[in-house]
């Protein structure tokens, strides 16, 4: 699945090797984007067309091309392809089953910049790029911790990828490090997209006493359900509060924008280098969305400076001790996971209720 | 807790149920039908559509028929007036339906309406256990309730039933006794196209009132091969859609409250249960028997009688 298998990420380390291929300056820009949705999902692909658009406002940037609900796997070759030949020199390849066909197009035309999201594999002229979602996923657990009442939160998840597991464990260590006391209990839809399952599972947790939900999902269907039943809810991907104006607390989104910019501008310049992007909130790819008015002022101000915390560097949501559900010690008191371990995290931390099927 | 399940049950169930019907209209009229998934994102965008343009709930279930009747028509028109093959035309009614909403949708992304709410029947609601969820839910729940009794009726003790069933087992012999084969083709195809539309319909006005692109996320192929597993039978389609919304249900319940069964073994049930109601049912018939209508899926013209 798309932002899926991310843990093979973990051999990060092993293709990181310094590049000196730099490509020459590029006046004009024209760039073209491969969705693995539609752009109406209110999530997912919604978040990178943002990002197109706001790419789109630079000078030099012509007015860009999108192809959206394209099939991962060799099919995307084809897609691709199309985007070379109609003269594009800037393609983005936005989910993570287009890595072989991207690598396979970029073999054939070097003087193309491609870059693949949450992928793992690099060529000369091809880099990879994804976000530190980790960590404000962390940041809204403390809303969460802070809100609940009945000291149970629930969570909406897609699959039982590291990814997802990763939000879950830094939303769960939020929430613990405001409110020893709360469990957050986690339900798997094994969809990424369909409302109706996700509201039904959202409905389930809030039959259960559960009273704030967060959820890893493309459709905002859960927040649908906390608004209809008077919980609170957090939201991902983009800002969802439309969906559930008095439920909604906040979000952990993506900001493809500042990214897509950055690129544009290097491969304008000819600074562009094939790198492995993996950014965080203190580059502003992933941020926390504004609050609403529901959060008392004194959450929002100690969010506020955990959040200029992690951006400083001061603070990982993942410092130790952290134990998984059995007690064990995973991370050690001082310690915190390196990347690799973070991409390939496949348990859960102390305070999760739920399960991982092998 | 039984309470809560069997209400969630009916709620999942109710989208299912309305193409499941829709689709055995079809069937029973000598039409297979596989643009039922393209059906429902038509009657959702189209009854969200309504909705939001006119902030009338009845208007948006009326715009989903009608907009499904017309799309129904092009199925009908094709595979009935021009004989055309009936699997091709209805998977591009699929195709054409996904694209189409994709297409008209744009704008109805993040627009939010009032959904349908629930709407207690004093006295029934307060049954313990079957209470809440078939005496406390909304309208367009109690509209399938009706429908399921209306469709039966239909086809068992009116004369224009029998003309519909007759057309879809023997469509020459319906012929030969004065029924217009095209004519009562034509009709249960788009009417059953506007029952699946209404479908999609209750997804965005009652289950997440809100449109999206690819909502019904694949609920019109379970209703496909409901059709079959109901035996053509209007309430043996009530059943297999709570069976499939029931397990749903419970699986997403069961990881709620804690349960350390897998997930995976959770998830597979509905369809292990779609298995195991299919051989049981199958054994019971009687040898050579077949619920299936005879004429199905074969193009009728007067002029090649063999």
């Amino acid at each position: 699945m798309k932002k899926a298998t991310l843990f093979l990420l973990a051999t990060l380390a092993l293709c990181f090797t310094a590049n000196s291929f730099a490509m020459a300056p590029a006046k004009e820009i024209k760039a073209g984007f491969i969705y693995v949705g539609p752009v109406g999902d209110a999530g997912w692909t919604y978040a990178h067309d943002l990002g197109r658009q706001e790419m789109e406002q630079l000078p030099f940037v012509q007015p860009s091309t999108f192809i959206e609900t394209v099939p991962e796997g060799a099919e995307s070759a084809r897609v691709i392809n199309g985007l070379v030949r109609k003269g594009h020199n800037l393609i983005f390849t936005t989910s993570f089953g287009y890595m072989d066909a991207t690598i396979d197009v970029a073999k054939r035309n070097k003087d193309i910049v491609f870059m693949h999201c949450s992928g793992f594999k690099t060529a000369e002229n091809v880099g990879t790029y994804f976000g530190r979602m980790y960590e404000p996923r962390y940041l809204s657990g403390i809303v969460a911790g802070k809100m609940t009442k009945t000291n149970a939160i629930g969570y909406v998840a897609a699959f039982p990828i590291p990814e997802v597991i990763r939000g879950i464990n830094a939303f769960t260590l939020g929430v613990k490090s405001v409110n020893p006391q709360a469990e957050v209990k986690v339900v798997w839809t094994q969809t990424w997209f369909d409302p109706g399952v996700e509201r039904d599972a959202a409905d389930s947790l809030l039959d259960v006493g559960t009273d704030v939900l967060a959820m890893h999902q493309d459709a905002p269907a859960t927040m649908q359900a906390a608004e209809a039943r008077g919980a609170y809810v957090i939201g991902y991907n983009s800002d969802m509060r439309t969906f559930a104006p008095n439920a909604f607390l906040t979000a952990p989104i993506w900001n493809w924008g500042a990214l897509y910019t950055q690129l544009a501008n290097e491969v304008h310049n000819g600074t562009w280098k094939s790198e492995q992007i993996w950014a965080g909130m203190k580059e502003d790819l992933v941020r926390l969305a504004d609050f609403s008015p529901a959060v008392p002022a004194d959450v929002q101000a100690l969010v506020t400076e955990k959040a200029n915390a992690i951006k400083a560097g001061t603070l990982h949501p993942f410092s130790g001790p952290i134990k998984d559900q059995t007690g064990k010690v995973v991370v050690a008191a001082g310690q915190t996971p390196t990347d690799g371990e973070l991409l390939g995290m496949n348990y859960f931390v102390q305070g999760v209720q739920g399960t991982i099927s092998k | 807790m039984l309470e809560i399940l069997l209400d969630a049950t009916v709620r999942a169930g109710t989208p299912i149920l309305f193409a499941t019907l829709g689709a055995i209209i079809n069937e029973r009229a000598g039409i297979i039908n596989l643009g039922i998934e393209g059906l429902m994102l038509i009657g959702a965008l189209a009854g969200f559509s309504g909705t939001y343009l006119s902030g009338s709930l009845l208007v948006g279930v009326l715009a989903a028929f009608c907009a499904t009747f017309a799309a129904g028509s092009i199925h009908a028109f094709i595979t009935v007036q021009l004989r055309g093959n009936q699997i091709v035309s209805g998977l591009a009614l699929t195709m054409f339906g996904i694209g189409i909403t994709a297409l008209f949708g744009k704008e109805m992304v993040g627009q939010t309406i009032v959904g349908f709410k629930r709407l207690a029947i004093p006295g029934f609601s307060q049954i313990p256990i079957i209470g809440r969820a078939f005496f406390n839910q909304d309208l367009l729940i109690y509209f399938s309730f009706l429908l399921v009794f209306l469709i039966w009726f239909f086809f068992y003790r009116t004369r224009w039933g029998l003309g519909v069933r007759s057309v879809g087992e023997n469509p020459a012999a319906a012929d030969t006794c004065g029924f217009s084969v095209s004519k009562y083709r034509f009709l249960a195809v788009s009417t059953g196209s506007g029952l699946v539309g209404i479908g999609g319909a209750y997804l965005s006005l009652a289950s997440t009132p809100m449109w999206i692109e690819n909502m019904s996320a694949g609920r019109g192929w379970i209703a496909v091969a409901l059709v079959i597993f109901a035996g053509w039978s209007s309430p043996k389609a009530m059943l297999g859609a709570y069976l499939f919304g029931g397990i749903t249900a419970m699986q997403l319940r069961f990881q709620a409250m804690g349960t350390t069964v897998s997930a995976h073994i959770l998830q597979m049930l509905p369809y292990f249960f779609t298995i195991l109601v299919l051989v049981i049912s199958t054994l019971r018939l009687q040898k050579g028997a077949s619920q299936q209508p005879e004429g199905l899926g074969l193009p009728y013209d007067r002029e090649d009688r063999k």
